[in-house]
């Protein structure tokens, strides 16, 4: 496990597919985590692998792949997986913390969700 | 081939064609493209997952805004400025709440424009005049994939005749792929924009700062920049969410207009946002025209109060203050908090929208439209303020967002009048 600091953010592939957020296209481009190459190999991750991303606001378990992040920092796609770790206060702005939020990384088994099963509906 | 104007970012490039028969296009980026081509349909309006028609289901959504204490009529961006106004007069009918997919996007700058205003400058200034950009916190060539040709770097213009008479930095937290076009790359770390800027004005100003290196920047390299930025004729920050969603949000723009004033006493620089939407300018222009207020906006006691603390959408969901939601051309159950969501399962959803998405799979009323710019006409602004007319290339068995929401206005009025 190591601590980080979350960041999300558009991806071509998200505005892409934004307008099929069913598809599987969608799911392939918003469901992962980017992680710099050291930490990446000090979580003991492959290609494939998954990681659960943790704040205080919530957990997800998403795709762990390299990035060009700096060290201490994932970058998981805008959308409903990075939206379920990133801080929900708005300090009186109305607007959530999107960006910059303390974390954890570990690698799991668990699988990832469909949108579907985030959501919580049939 | 017709020629058209896209409808996907904001910068909505009005020199595109596209051919529906053959769904080829010319000029179109990769999002251009996505956004023209034919894709699953919600196919027709239903009603608890019942299909039904459009007057059964506009029956139905406006039974549950009328019946509702606190509406929230959230979205907007993705529609055209006639669309929004029925849906600011049909919220101020139903005494509910006005919001737009700013206040999780760009409304932080809106703030810091009541506390500072904005020395701004029209996309058409940039690309003839400008010999500085800077990309802050915005990627363009994922976001705004034709802004960097048309406006921004390689454009050509009256003064600035090609690529090497611009100089072009990008400042992020991390290597995006705009870095990789700018002639120099700032990495800071993460929720110090506010810091940086602050150094960087004292900076300009001629003062010394204490520290040796300010978000991980060096303060030989804080003092570099500042010193090209006052050296520029006409430059321009364009900020993106890196800004606005992160540590400091609004304070962070208001920071960045400071910087800009101090930097026009030696020369002329200009600051403006990358909207996103289309039409998300609109989305907060059209309020402001009719009511007074860009978005957070509350008619409960029947006139319009403005308070992103209380009535920006998040923020009523988080506290569940609202007892239903009316959702136009936007997804919030996919781009709001996990937490706002949640209060979306328990209460009446109403959506109206071309394509089915995560907000459809928790609505109680679904109601399909026409895609504005194929299917259906109307206006827009770009994200510089500029009205643009999108066209419609394709009839459709769909009704527009502009018609959905007349009639829905009109059966509101006959239900509260009569």
């Amino acid at each position: 496990m190591i601590e980080v600091e979350i960041i999300s953010g558009r991806t071509i592939d998200q505005g892409k597919t934004v307008e099929e957020k069913l598809s599987d296209a969608y799911f392939k481009a918003v469901s992962y985590c980017e992680i710099n190459e050291e930490d990446f190999r000090k979580l003991g991750l492959k290609d494939g692998d998954r990681v659960k991303v943790k704040t205080e606001f919530g957990e997800v378990v998403v795709f762990a792949r390299v990035g060009e992040v700096p060290k201490g920092v994932v970058f998981i796609p805008m959308g409903p997986y990075a939206n379920q770790v990133i801080a929900d206060d708005t300090d009186g702005t109305g607007m959530p913390r999107f960006k910059g939020v303390r974390g954890t990384v570990e690698k799991t088994d668990e699988s990832v969700k469909s949108v579907k099963e985030l959501l919580g509906v049939e | 081939m017709a020629y058209a104007i896209c409808t996907f970012c904001g910068n909505v490039c009005d020199d595109v064609e596209f051919d529906v028969n053959t769904q080829k296009g010319k000029k179109l980026c990769a999002l251009g493209l996505a956004k023209f081509r034919e894709k699953e349909r919600i196919k027709s309006p239903m009603v608890d997952g019942k299909e039904v028609s459009y007057e059964e289901a506009i029956e139905k959504a406006v039974e549950i805004l009328v019946s509702a204490k606190k509406p929230l009529l959230y979205g907007w961006a993705s529609t055209v400025n006639e669309a929004i106004r029925y849906g600011v007069l049909l919220t101020e009918k139903v005494r509910g709440v006005y919001d737009q997919c700013a206040s999780v996007c760009h409304a932080p700058g809106t703030l810091a424009v009541i506390e500072e205003g904005i020395p701004g400058g029209s996309l058409g200034a940039v690309k003839n005049r400008a010999d500085m950009v800077i990309f802050w916190g915005s990627n363009p060539l994922e976001a705004h994939p034709r802004h960097p040709t048309r406006y921004s770097v390689m454009a050509k213009g009256f003064l600035i005749k090609n690529r090497k008479d611009r100089k072009v930095v990008v400042v992020d937290v991390r290597k995006t792929k705009s870095a990789s076009m700018a002639d120099k790359f700032i990495q800071i770390r993460p929720g110090y924009d506010y810091a940086i800027i602050s150094a960087l004005r004292a900076l300009a100003k001629g003062e010394d700062i204490e520290a040796d290196e300010v978000g991980g920047v060096p303060k030989e390299e804080l003092a570099e920049l500042a010193e090209e930025m006052k050296s520029a004729k006409y430059g321009v920050i364009f900020y993106g969410l890196g800004v606005t969603q992160s540590r400091g949000r609004d304070r962070n723009v208001e920071n960045a207009v400071k910087l800009i004033q101090l930097l026009n006493r030696y020369t002329r620089w200009i600051i403006w946002p990358m909207r996103g939407h289309y039409n998300v300018v609109g989305a907060g222009e059209v309020p402001a025209w009719e009511v007074g207020y860009q978005y957070g906006i509350d008619f409960s006691r029947g006139y319009p109060r403005f308070s992103p603390a209380e009535f920006s959408a998040v923020e009523m969901l988080l506290r569940r203050d609202c007892d239903a939601m009316l959702v136009v051309s936007s997804d919030p159950a996919a781009h709001f908090p996990r937490k706002a969501v949640e209060h979306m399962k328990k209460i009446p959803v109403i959506q109206i929208d071309p394509f089915p998405n995560m907000t459809t799979l928790l609505s109680n009323v679904v109601i399909p439209s026409a895609v504005a710019g194929i299917e259906a006409e109307g206006n827009v602004y770009r994200m510089d303020g500029i009205v643009l007319r999108v066209k419609k290339l394709v009839d459709s068995q769909y009704w527009s967002d502009e018609k959905i929401l007349h009639e829905m206005l009109k059966i509101v009025e006959e239900k509260l009048e009569g």
